[in-house]
């Protein structure tokens, strides 16, 4: 009843939003940051790449723009947490709501319009999704094995020692608030380019905030990202199945099913491990006192 | 001498809103001499130190490196131009290994492996073993202060500063650091020793120069003046000798018998069957290097962590299961070693920091409603008795300085009139004068009839205040000796001596 290749490949696109959104947050929360606006930024990206796929017909310039404008709206958050000192709670999630409610604004137009067609890559898989998998074990690479990566995670773990040693705090998690919102963005085109196919209000439906989840239950770790966006994948195919198959079972209950794997596997992983994995200074913010 | 300084600073000048950190400084440093820096807690030694580190641009004046004019942008230029520092609140990242660590305070690391080798050679060179793929969180303070030095010592520092790097060190692991300081030294390399402990400055350094208020009032051999002189020099006025008389030990106040406790931390240590007297006019002197079990002890005994039954008595009257409320009522003080955060709410006046601890034994608030004026007056009671300085009862805690807070903290339990009162770390980076004012008020307490437990990491300030002393060591507590007669040497053995470190064994 079930075909396990076909499940799998679905399972694929399902986790591909997921994680980017959630790879890119791993490097701005790695880099000491916490972003909550990751809601927003998707829904811009899915917006923002959906208008430019309409207009050009080419769904690769529209992954492109939806990067761009992720990251231009992180930029928000970033001048405001980096430089003029702003909560990074309070800012993030005035950037979820700031960005639901831009994209219902200029979304309206575009309601009802069908999205380009476009290429798969190898193995009938679209290219993002291949592009999405790459970003997994290089993001690994980069966070242990490049100088870069190491002073982002020095600056993570104590923003006063890496200023210390001379690392330029601001400069670094500006940079990577950048990247988490083209990495938000890519993910949430992803949903309005190559899944759904055309834009609706608000249908990003909470991907965001999966993603902030998964950022935790990885561990800030890359592959536990992967795990953990396959996981949610995987069971929203499987319940899609259950659905299509015609399973005594509410709609409601299986809808909720993914939500409730997510929660259920961060409880079980959070309550196994010794102490927190979480970046020493995540969420403060840091002021040079000298 | 200056055609042998390699490092010289003329004329630097710092200001800060409302305080001048650095008023016209000129010294030089000798190549190859171990070179103090003495003063104390705002004397500007630390405005200095980031000055040559070229984390704070002074507002006037120029320093010499090595006979070239050096004005250091950043860390980076100050490190390309040969000066490494140690820094005195360690400046690692404790998630993170040992080698990745040192990588991040190079500029140009080498690859990971040729990086775990040099690491193995020069601490085998001075004598530091340490494992690059350890995690910091697992070293010991002796360890961390390694991942420190041998970090330094990797960008072949000319000249190498040292900022206060014996204050968590056992006299041991002191003995082995200056060891590695003097190899250093004698291989050319200069050091600048920032401290205030007047002793090793006197048997280490070649030379001393003293600040005062952000001035250079003396330049000196160390060796040709007592430690009282330098004292003299560096407070700018004759130390007063403490006053231990008057003291008669009486009944036992305070037993404690089998306490055992888990950690409070993963870090933690747990305290295993703990057991101790404390007699009515006593001080007992509780030693050890941090993280072997004093806070779990001073929980313990504070209440804010009950223990089994029948393991705290306070003048015969089970305390174990009992609250840090009901045990202020019956008596039993305390004052923890975190003045921000655990003895005082940094945002909280002085007034509502007094209130909450005193409300119980001074009836500041009966039936739940607030005496305002009797809890100010209370406070101006603290802040007049030990001269804190502060603009008033209403400044919030986290605006005074260390030691005036710490004075407050102290006060504040003293004036309660304890029975018995534990203190943790009651002189921690506070500044001679303050010092000596909050000792002599625990031994006028203990004086006045009350048991006064110190645990502290200070030797000296417990031999001077102890009656008898105890070595807390891994959360077990040594039996009691007298004070008097005890040398550091053997305080320093019954810490458990140098925790594994060894001396450097390579011929300098």
């Amino acid at each position: 009843m079930i075909d396990p290749v076909s499940v799998f490949l679905m399972l694929l696109s399902a986790a591909t939003p997921l994680l980017f959104a959630a790879l890119g947050e791993l490097i701005v929360e790695r880099s000491g940051v916490l972003n909550l606006g990751v809601e927003g930024m998707m829904i811009t990206g899915a917006l923002a790449g959906f208008a430019a796929a309409d207009a050009t017909g080419n769904p690769l310039i529209g992954f492109a723009v939806a990067a761009i404008a992720g990251c231009a709206i992180s930029m928000i958050f970033g001048v405001l947490t980096q430089f003029l000192l702003a909560n990074q709670v309070a800012t993030g999630l005035a950037l979820a709501l700031f960005g639901l409610g831009l994209t219902a604004l200029f979304g309206k137009p575009y309601e009802g319009v069908k999205a380009p067609s476009m290429a798969l890559g190898p193995l009938r898989i679209h290219w993002i999704v291949w592009l999405g998998l790459a970003m997994v074990p290089l993001i690994w690479w980069f966070l242990q094995r490049s100088r870069a990566g190491l002073i982002l995670r020095g600056i993570g773990e104590n923003h006063h020692a890496a200023h210390a040693l001379g690392h330029k705090v601001h400069l670094y998690r500006l940079a990577a608030i950048g990247f988490g919102g083209a990495m938000a963005g890519i993910g949430g085109a992803y949903i309005s380019i190559a899944t759904v196919l055309q834009w609706t209000e608000g249908m990003t439906a909470g991907a965001g905030w999966i993603a902030l989840a998964l950022v935790v239950f990885s561990g800030w770790r890359a592959f536990g990202v992967l795990a953990g966006a396959w996981l949610f994948g995987g069971v929203t195919v499987l319940q899609l199945r259950l659905q299509a198959a015609g399973i005594a079972v509410p709609v409601q209950l299986l809808a909720m099913a993914p939500y409730l794997a997510t929660i259920i596997a961060l409880v079980v992983i959070s309550a196994r491990r010794k102490g927190s994995a979480a970046p020493g200074s995540l969420g403060k913010i840091f002021h040079a006192t000298s | 001498m200056s055609e042998n300084a390699i490092f010289r600073a003329e004329g630097l000048s710092k200001t800060y809103p409302g305080v001048k950190a650095n008023d016209n400084i000129t010294f030089s440093v000798t190549e190859g001499c171990i070179h103090a820096l003495l003063g104390e807690n705002g004397a500007g030694k630390s405005t200095l130190v980031k000055t040559i580190y070229g984390l704070v641009r002074p507002d006037e004046g120029r320093m010499w490196l090595g006979g070239q004019a050096f004005a250091p942008a950043d860390p980076h230029a100050a490190r390309a131009a040969g000066v490494g520092l140690v820094f005195q609140h360690f400046s690692l990242f404790d998630a993170m290994s040992v080698a990745e660590n040192i990588a991040l305070g190079l500029d140009n690391p080498p690859p990971r492996r040729e990086l775990a080798e040099r690491i193995a050679t020069i601490s085998r060179d001075y004598g530091l073993p340490l494992n690059p793929n350890r995690l910091i969180a697992d070293l010991s303070a002796g360890e961390r202060q390694r991942v420190e030095i041998i970090r330094a010592l990797l960008g072949h520092p000319r000249l190498l500063i040292m900022d206060e790097p014996t204050s968590v060190l056992t006299p041991q692991e002191a003995e082995i650091l200056f060891a590695t300081l003097r190899q250093l030294a004698g291989a050319g390399t200069s050091i600048l020793y920032i401290s205030h402990k007047l002793d090793e400055i006197r048997t280490h350094c070649d030379r001393a120069t003293i600040l005062r208020g952000g001035r250079v009032v003396d330049s000196c051999n160390p060796r040709d003046h007592t430690a009282r002189e330098l004292a003299a020099m560096m407070v700018g006025g004759e130390m007063r000798d403490i006053d231990r008389s008057g003291r008669r030990p009486g009944e036992v106040l305070l037993q404690v018998r089998d306490l055992s406790l888990a950690p409070l931390s993963i870090d933690g240590t747990s305290l295993k069957s703990l057991s101790l007297d404390l007699r009515a006019g006593e001080v007992l002197a509780i030693g050890g290097v941090a993280g072997n079990g004093q806070e779990e002890l001073l929980s313990a005994l504070s209440g804010e962590i009950t223990s089994a039954p029948g393991t705290i008595a306070l003048e015969g009257q089970d305390m174990s299961r009992l609250g840090p409320v009901a045990r202020r009522r019956a008596g039993l003080l305390a004052a923890p070693e975190d003045r921000l955060g655990h003895a005082a709410v940094p945002g909280f006046s002085l007034v509502e920091n007094a209130l909450l601890t005193a409300a119980p034994r001074q009836d500041l608030a009966p039936g739940g409603m607030i005496r305002r004026a009797a809890a100010r007056s209370f406070t101006e009671r603290v802040i007049a008795e030990f001269d804190v300085r502060t603009p008033g009862p209403d400044t919030a805690a986290s605006a005074l300085s260390g030691g005036n807070l710490q004075k407050f903290v102290i006060g504040r339990e003293v004036l309660q009139d304890p029975h018995v009162l534990v203190v943790n770390q009651p002189t921690w980076g506070v500044d001679a004068g303050a010092a000596a004012a909050i000792r002599q008020a625990l031994l006028n307490l203990a004086a006045g009839g009350a048991g006064v437990i110190v645990i502290s990491q200070d030797l000296e300030e417990l031999l001077e205040l102890g009656d008898r002393f105890c070595a807390l060591n891994e959360g077990r507590l040594s039996d009691p000796r007298p004070t008097d007669g005890l040398s550091l040497d053997e305080i320093g053995l019954m810490l458990g001596g140098a925790h594994g470190m060894e001396a450097a064994h390579v011929a300098a």
